[in-house]
């Protein structure tokens, strides 16, 4: 079969930036540690969250040095809890999940961002800076109210998370 | 124009049997055009807020489904099977083998998108019990009327008969031509409707198996995460169904009106098939932020995608390397000066040009949604529409109208009400969807999400660029309005042409590519092949993945419940937005002390609801 000088020259450029495109992807996962959402978490039986023992209470928690873990519930029309409030300059694990349809778990402006699906639970890290709010929105369509579906996350002082957790052992 | 030319017959001349029917799909297409076109233009301002007084924000979901399936389904896959109908005839020089079954086929897509349409519609109004307030996705456990999944059913079946028609016919020719080639535009179909019947067969099955006996309440619920894989399994590959009719004019029509000739007919077999093979095995790119699914099958889905930005590459390669021969075979010349020589006048010509240069810059937004973790910024925000607006709203639906304007007349025998007023048209709807697209495509870097009647949120701002949310709205709005002046001319035109007279004259001819099927190897042609390897390749990618969606949640899923759009939901929401316009009141109590808080908000919208 008859190809072309200039058509091959286009096929080799073609050929590069597909492996240019693939080597990124893949660099962002092995060199700054881009991980994706993944099947990690058991499932979970949407109908029953209040009996499960992360969701029933949904609330932040110290589970290691400088790490915190926040389980998010998503339901139509809110999320809880809300605000999620975090320490500054920490490491969140956020575990979200659904009571009823699909919905998203997105900070907007952030790429903290997930897909929550009834039965499955999402998990994502992410790295918080200094103190600041943001917005939490669904962005997925979840029923004629989706629009009114919006929560905050709040990263405090760590002054600010000690007092808030004095009067309770959750925050 | 010659004496001999003018009594060249025409398509409708040899074919009228079949001109009839492609008449028929492309009006039910244009018809589907209009619809989306209003609910586009009621969605645009709405959600920018330029306008809210039309419906009320509940309602918005309602407009947003019937937009994207008139749009989707109806504009697009009506247009396909004229259009294939008309470059297989064309292409093998023979009618089809039964016109009745043609009418059949053609039928039972117009009955199933008339089912889908009025459950969507019903959404309006009160007085029925139904609506599909589902989008074009329809995730469960969102449930629409069980009309809305059976007309889905009906309309693909349509589909399917349509490819058996064809494949019949070609069979047909091929025992009268046994050592022919097959004829290039023939080839496109085929391969074309290959990948279809692949891709299809998945949301056959889940509205078959699950969905539809779902809604009739025959079983009790779903796997969210099993109907969804199977929906991207088809979901991918529907948007290159859409394309491929444009592929097929742009290689084979667009040459010829710049004067030219198809650079290579082989090459052009070989991106098809790279569609056949690449197209299904990438669904689950859809679905990166998905949990349920493992890392590793993101993967190889991301890599596969990759792999499919080759064919479109080679395509850009060959369209304009066809074009500018043309060019310069009308006296063009300099490394840049033969784009002057084009028949830009020309609003076919012109339509298609500009529908190329979008899908171009359509094709960068893809590479960074493909781009797995870079995609974690932009998912599901409104750059994703953003993006899609230049594909399948302009690749797609630009180069359709600029076609009507060059097929048309070959079909009817009727000439072009104003080619002036096409050409208009065309240009018109390449400035509204540069505004529209880019400014959601900065809007969705910005954090705001798709599908949403209201952007802005009672509790935070989103970050100031670009102008800032406000603008880029405005930008949004004229442009929509833009593309809705543009497509009101282009029916318009259509309706004003089908008044005029019928005349001799209109036919148009294809000149053969400069390097031929005979250089092409005669693998290509052996369709077993290529439907063997798709295969192995869906297997591959998605037999893992099923299965362990299938093992983790059941076929049925963990006892996910049901959540039907037509039951009092409307007034379900309305409580409960009541309860989150309290909410910064809470928020505030909540910082206080988190726990007081959150048994605050919990009262609060059982207070509500």
């Amino acid at each position: 079969m008859h190809i072309h000088a200039y058509e091959k020259l286009w096929l080799a450029f073609a050929v590069i930036l597909i492996l240019l495109l693939i080597g990124s992807v893949t660099y962002g996962a092995v060199g700054p540690g881009v991980a994706m959402v993944a099947d990690s978490e058991d499932q979970i039986d949407p109908g029953a969250l209040d009996e499960d023992e992360r969701f029933a209470e949904p609330r932040v928690e110290q589970v290691g040095d400088n790490h915190y873990a926040a389980y998010v519930i998503a339901y139509q029309f809110a999320f809880e809890p809300s605000p999620i409030v975090v320490p500054e300059n920490s490491r969140v694990t956020l575990y979200v999940t659904s009571r009823d349809v699909i919905h998203g778990f997105e900070v907007a402006g952030t790429n903290a961002n997930t897909m929550v699906v009834p039965g499955e639970v999402s998990e994502i890290t992410v790295e918080v800076g200094e103190p600041q709010e943001y917005g939490l929105l669904c962005n997925e369509y979840c029923g004629a109210g989706h629009h009114g579906m919006e929560g905050k996350v709040h990263v405090v002082s760590e002054e600010e998370y000690a007092n808030l957790n004095e009067g309770g052992e959750t925050a | 124009m010659s004496a001999e030319l003018e009594t060249e017959p025409t398509f409708f001349d040899t074919f009228p049997e079949e001109a009839k029917v492609i008449r028929a799909a492309f009006l039910g297409s244009f018809f589907a055009l209009g619809l989306g076109a209003v609910f586009g233009i009621i969605q645009t301002l709405h959600r920018t807020d330029i306008f809210r007084g039309l419906i009320e924000s509940t309602d918005y979901y309602t407009v947003l489904t019937a937009h994207g399936v008139f749009m989707v389904i109806s504009f697009t896959i009506f247009f396909l099977v004229g259009l294939f109908t008309w470059a297989l005839v064309r292409s093998l020089d023979r009618p089809l083998v039964n016109i009745r079954i043609t009418w059949t086929w053609y039928g039972l897509m117009v009955t199933g998108i008339t089912m889908t349409g009025v459950s969507i519609l019903a959404g309006f109004t009160d007085a029925v019990e139904m609506s599909a307030d589902v989008l074009f996705t329809f995730y469960a456990p969102l449930q629409a009327h069980p009309l809305f999944y059976a007309g889905l059913a009906v309309f693909i079946v349509g589909t399917w008969l349509a490819g058996a028609d064809w494949f019949r016919t070609w069979l047909a020719w091929k025992r009268d031509n046994p050592d022919e080639r097959i004829p290039l535009q023939t080839f496109m179909v085929l391969t074309t409707m290959i990948m279809w019947y692949i891709a299809s067969s998945a949301v056959a099955a889940s509205v078959l198996l699950f969905l539809l006996p779902w809604s009739l309440g025959l079983i009790e619920s779903v796997n969210p995460t099993l109907t969804r894989t199977l929906f991207w399994f088809f979901g991918h590959p529907v948007v290159y169904f859409w394309l491929m009719p444009a592929y097929l004019l742009w290689y084979t029509v667009l040459p010829s009106i710049a004067g030219g000739r198809l650079f290579s007919d082989p090459l052009a077999r070989v991106v098809f098939v790279l569609f056949v093979l690449l197209s299904t095995p990438v669904g689950i790119h859809h679905q990166y932020l998905d949990p349920g699914i493992a890392e590793g099958f993101k993967f190889i889905s991301m890599t596969n995608t990759m792999f499919l930005l080759l064919p479109s590459l080679l395509t850009a390669f060959t369209v304009v390397a066809s074009v500018e021969y043309g060019a310069r075979k009308r006296g063009g010349t300099g490394l840049f000066g033969w784009l002057r020589t084009l028949p830009w006048r020309n609003p076919a010509f012109t339509g298609m040009m500009l529908a190329g240069l979008m899908f171009a810059a359509g094709g960068f937004s893809g590479m960074v949604n493909a781009g797995m973790n870079i995609n974690y910024m932009i998912h599901n925000t409104i750059w994703v529409p953003g993006h899609f607006h230049l594909t399948v709203g302009t690749a797609v639906a630009l180069t359709f109208m600029a076609a009507t304007y060059w097929i048309w007349p070959q079909i009817t025998n009727k000439p072009i009400y104003s080619l002036q007023i096409g050409l208009f048209q065309v240009v018109l709807w390449f400035i509204g969807m540069a505004l529209m697209s880019n400014a959601m495509h900065a809007q969705g870097m910005l954090g705001v999400p798709r599908r949403t009647a209201e952007p802005e949120y009672s509790g935070f701002e989103y970050p100031t660029a670009f102008g800032g949310f406000e603008e880029l709205n405005i930008q949004i709005a004229i442009g929509g309005t833009l593309l809705f002046i543009s497509t009101v001319f282009f029916l318009g035109n259509v309706v004003l042409t089908m008044g005029n007279p019928r005349v001799s004259g209109l036919a148009e001819s294809i000149p053969p590519a400069l390097s031929g099927p005979t250089d092409a190897p005669r693998v290509l042609d052996d369709l077993r092949v290529w439907v063997g390897i798709a295969l192995v390749l869906v297997v591959l990618a998605y037999a893992l993945p099923l299965a362990a969606i299938i093992n983790d949640g059941g076929l049925l899923g963990p006892g996910v419940g049901t959540y039907p759009v037509w039951v009092d939901a409307a007034a379900r929401a309305l409580g409960q937005v009541a309860a989150t316009a309290v909410s910064p009141v809470v928020d505030t109590l909540a910082f206080a002390s988190s726990r007081v808080g959150d048994a605050a908000a919990a009262v609060s919208v059982e207070v509500f609801a």
